[in-house]
C-alpha cells in the first residue's frame, strides 16, 4: 500500500476511535475540576450507547427517516445521559453518599440495565437492533486537500468533539460559571463563602459531564457500531478517566490524550489484521492504563495537577483537614 | 473518606441495618419486575431452586461464594483503613494467571510441591499488583482508588495475551491455558473442592487479626482517624504497602483456587466480574470478615440462581447485576449520615 495514504487512514481511524474517548473525557473534565470523582461514567455511556441504539431502531422501525432516527437516537442519549448523572448528582453530591461507592453502583446497574433491556426487549422477541450509522461530511475545500483530505471526511460527532475542546476551554476559564466550577475544586470553602451554593454548581458539572457522556455513548452505537453488545463501553469510559488523569486537567492536553489513545486503539485493530510477531496487540489496549498509571506515578505527589478536593464531599461544618 | 461505609459497622445498628440493607433491594427488585411484566413470585422460586434446589445447585453457590469471598476480604481490609482498593479483580486474575503458569509449566515437580508452589504464586502475584499500588500511594502520592482500578484492566489485558500467547494450550486450538497438572483435591465425588476450606480459614484468621489484634487495631485506627494514628507512632507508609500487599495475596489466593479448583485451567473471561461485586460483598457483611462470609453466600447463591432465573422464569441473569449495584445504594443509605435536623448523633 501506499505509505502516504497508509499515514493519512491510520490518522482518520484514530482521530475516529479517539472521539468517544475525548467527548466523555472532556465532560468528566469539567465534573473532576468541580471536585468529583465520577467512576460511573462507564455505566453511564453504556447506558446512553444502548438508550440512543434503541430509539434509532424503534424510530426506524416506525418509518422515520434516517436522519430524522439518528436525531431522536442522539437526542434520546444525550437524555439518558443527563438522567443517569442527575442520579449520581442526587447521591453523591446532594445525599454526600461516597462518591465513589456511588459511581461503582452505577456501573453495576449499567450492566444490569442495558442487559437486561436489550434481552427483554429486542433478544427475546428474536429482534436485532441494527440502524444505518451517521454518514461521513467532507467538509469543503479541506477535503479536496490530496491524502490528507481524509482526516475531513468524518462523521459529525467528530466534529462536534472538537469544536467542543475550544468551547470547553473557554467556558472553564473565561466565563463565571467555569471560574466557580475550578474554585469547587480546589477551594470549596471559598465558593462557599462567596454566598454560591457548592452542590449547586457541582450538580451542574455533573448534568454536564452527562451530557457528554451521552454524547460519547450515541457516538459508539449510531456512529461507529450500529448495533449493540453486551457490555459493549468495554473500559471505555475508564480509559476516559485515564485520558483525564494524563492530559493533566486541560481540554487541549485531554485532546490530544484522545487522540492518542486513539491511535494506539487503531494501531491495535491493524495489528490483529496482520498479526506481527512480537508486539502484542494486548499491549496496545493496556496502553492507556498503563501511560496514566505512569503519568501518575510522574506527576503524583506534586501539587497543582489535580483538583485539590477532588473526591471529597464538602460539608460546611467540617474542620478542614491539613494532608 | 470511608466514613459512610465504617458507620455500617456501628455494633448498636448493625444487625437492622444489614437487614434493611437486604430487604430494600428485594422490595424494589420485585415491584420492578411485577412493572415489568415477570411474575416476582416465579422469578424468586427459579432463584432459589437455581441457588439451592438440589445437591448440585448448592454446590454452585458455594464455589461462586469462594472468589467473592477472597476478594471481599481484600476489600475489607482495605476499606478498614480508609484505603480505597477497588483493584480486587486485576489482583485476582493476576493470582489465576500465576497459579495456571505455575500448574502448566512446573509439571516435573511432585504434587505435593507443585500444588502449594502454585497457591503460593497466585498470592505473590496478587500481593504484588496490591502493592504496585500501595507503593504508588505511600510513595508517590498516587490515589490508590485510580491506581488499582487502572490495574484491573492491565491485568485484563495480560490475561488475553497468555491465551494467545506464552499460557495457550500445546494443541493451539482455542485461545485457554492447559489443563493444570495439579487439581486442588476435591470432597468426594462432588465438585467442592479444599480451596473453600482454605477460604474459611483465612475468614477466621482476619476476623480474629483484624478485631483481637494490636495490628488489626491499628489499621482500623488508621481508617478512622489517620493524623491521630501517626502521632501515636504508626508509620503510614509502612501500614499503606503492607495493607495492599495483604489485600493483594488474599484476593490473588482468589484467583489462584478458581483456576485450581474450578475452571481448571487459565480462560479468558473466567471472572465474571467477582472483583467488582466485591466491594458491594464487603460492605454488605459490615466490613467485617464473618459479615462478609454471610454477604459472600447471597451473592453466591444469587449469581448461581441467576442461570435457572433466565431459563424457567424467563427473567434475563444480568438483572443480578442491577440488584447487586441496589444493595450497594441501599447500604449506603441505611448508613448515610445523620441529617443536620436529626441532632447528629450516630
Amino acid at each position: 500500500m501506499d505509505v502516504s495514504l497508509f499515514i493519512a487512514d491510520s490518522l482518520a481511524a484514530s482521530v475516529r476511535l479517539g472521539t468517544p474517548l475525548l467527548l466523555a473525557a472532556l465532560g468528566e473534565l469539567v465534573v473532576q475540576r468541580s471536585g468529583v470523582l465520577n467512576i460511573g461514567l462507564e455505566g453511564l455511556m453504556l447506558v446512553a450507547a444502548f438508550t440512543g441504539v434503541a430509539t434509532a431502531d424503534v424510530a426506524l422501525a416506525g418509518g422515520c427517516s434516517n436522519s430524522t432516527a439518528l436525531a431522536l437516537g442522539t437526542g434520546a442519549a444525550l437524555a439518558a445521559g443527563l438522567i443517569y448523572s442527575a442520579g449520581f448528582a442526587v447521591t453523591a453530591v446532594l445525599c454526600r453518599w461516597d462518591q465513589i461507592v456511588c459511581g461503582m453502583a452505577l456501573n453495576l446497574a449499567a450492566i444490569g440495565l442495558t442487559g437486561t433491556l436489550h434481552r427483554g426487549l429486542f433478544l427475546d422477541r428474536g429482534e436485532l437492533l441494527s440502524v444505518e450509522t451517521f454518514e461521513p461530511i467532507a467538509l469543503p475545500l479541506l477535503s479536496d486537500i490530496p491524502i490528507l483530505g481524509r482526516l475531513f471526511e468524518q462523521s459529525l460527532p467528530v466534529y462536534i468533539a472538537y469544536l467542543a475542546v475550544p468551547l470547553v476551554t473557554l467556558l472553564l476559564y473565561r466565563s463565571r460559571w467555569g471560574l466557580t466550577v475550578r474554585a469547587a475544586g480546589d477551594n470549596p470553602r471559598a465558593v462557599d463563602a462567596s454566598g454560591r451554593s457548592v452542590a449547586a454548581v457541582r450538580c451542574s458539572a455533573i448534568l454536564f459531564g452527562g451530557l457528554f457522556g451521552g454524547l460519547a455513548g450515541a457516538t459508539l452505537t449510531l456512529a461507529d457500531a450500529s448495533s449493540f453488545a453486551g457490555n459493549m463501553t468495554a473500559g471505555r469510559g475508564f480509559i476516559a478517566l485515564a485520558v483525564v488523569i494524563f492530559g493533566r486537567w486541560h481540554p487541549g492536553w485531554v485532546a490530544l490524550v484522545a487522540l492518542f489513545f486513539g491511535a494506539a486503539n487503531a494501531a491495535q485493530y491493524r495489528l490483529q489484521a496482520v498479526g506481527l510477531d512480537g508486539v502484542p496487540h494486548q499491549l496496545l489496549l493496556a496502553l492507556p492504563y498503563l501511560a496514566s498509571l505512569l503519568a501518575l506515578a510522574w506527576s503524583g505527589g506534586r501539587p497543582g495537577a489535580a483538583p485539590s478536593a477532588l473526591g471529597k464531599a464538602y460539608r460546611r461544618s467540617e474542620r478542614e483537614r491539613e494532608s | 473518606m470511608v466514613e459512610t461505609a465504617l458507620r455500617l459497622t456501628l455494633p448498636q445498628h448493625r444487625a437492622r441495618r444489614l437487614a434493611l440493607a437486604v430487604l430494600i433491594p428485594v422490595g424494589l427488585m420485585a415491584l420492578f419486575l411485577e412493572l415489568s411484566g415477570y411474575s416476582s413470585l416465579t422469578t424468586a422460586r427459579a432463584l432459589f431452586e437455581g441457588a439451592f434446589g438440589s445437591g448440585y445447585a448448592f454446590e454452585g453457590t458455594l464455589l461462586r461464594a469462594c472468589p467473592l469471598l477472597l476478594c471481599g476480604l481484600a476489600v475489607t481490609l482495605c476499606f478498614r483503613a480508609g484505603l480505597w482498593n477497588i483493584g480486587a479483580e486485576g489482583q485476582l486474575l493476576a493470582g489465576a494467571l500465576a497459579a495456571a503458569a505455575v500448574g502448566t509449566r512446573l509439571t516435573s515437580w511432585p504434587v505435593g510441591l507443585l500444588l502449594p508452589t502454585a497457591l503460593l504464586a497466585a498470592s505473590c502475584a496478587g500481593a504484588l499488583v496490591g502493592g504496585i499500588a500501595g507503593g504508588l500511594r505511600a510513595f508517590r502520592g498516587v490515589p490508590e482508588v485510580v491506581s488499582t482500578l487502572m490495574l484491573n484492566f492491565v491485568l485484563l489485558q495480560a490475561i488475553g495475551w497468555s491465551v494467545q500467547g506464552p499460557l495457550q494450550e500445546e494443541s493451539g486450538a482455542y485461545p485457554q491455558g492447559d489443563l493444570v497438572a495439579v487439581p486442588l483435591p476435591r470432597f468426594g465425588d462432588g465438585r467442592l473442592h479444599g480451596g473453600l476450606v482454605m477460604a474459611l480459614v483465612i475468614t477466621l484468621a482476619l476476623e480474629v487479626l483484624l478485631f483481637a489484634t494490636r495490628i488489626g487495631f491499628r489499621w482500623r485506627a488508621f481508617g478512622l482517624n489517620p493524623e491521630a494514628t501517626r502521632a501515636a507512632g504508626v508509620r503510614p507508609r509502612r501500614l499503606i504497602v503492607g495493607l495492599l500487599l495483604g489485600a493483594g495475596a488474599v484476593a490473588g489466593l482468589g484467583g489462584g483456587i478458581e483456576i485450581l479448583g474450578v475452571t481448571l485451567r487459565l480462560l479468558d473471561g473466567f471472572s465474571p466480574g467477582y472483583g467488582y461485586s466485591a466491594i458491594a460483598v464487603a460492605l454488605l457483611g459490615g466490613l467485617r470478615p464473618s459479615g462478609v462470609l454471610v454477604a459472600a453466600f447471597l451473592f453466591g447463591a444469587l449469581e448461581a440462581g441467576a442461570g435457572r432465573m433466565q431459563r424457567f422464569a424467563g427473567v434475563p441473569a444480568a438483572m443480578t447485576y442491577l440488584a447487586e449495584a441496589m444493595i450497594l445504594l441501599s447500604v449506603l443509605w441505611v448508613t448515610r449520615p445523620p441529617s443536620r435536623r436529626s441532632g447528629g448523633v450516630g
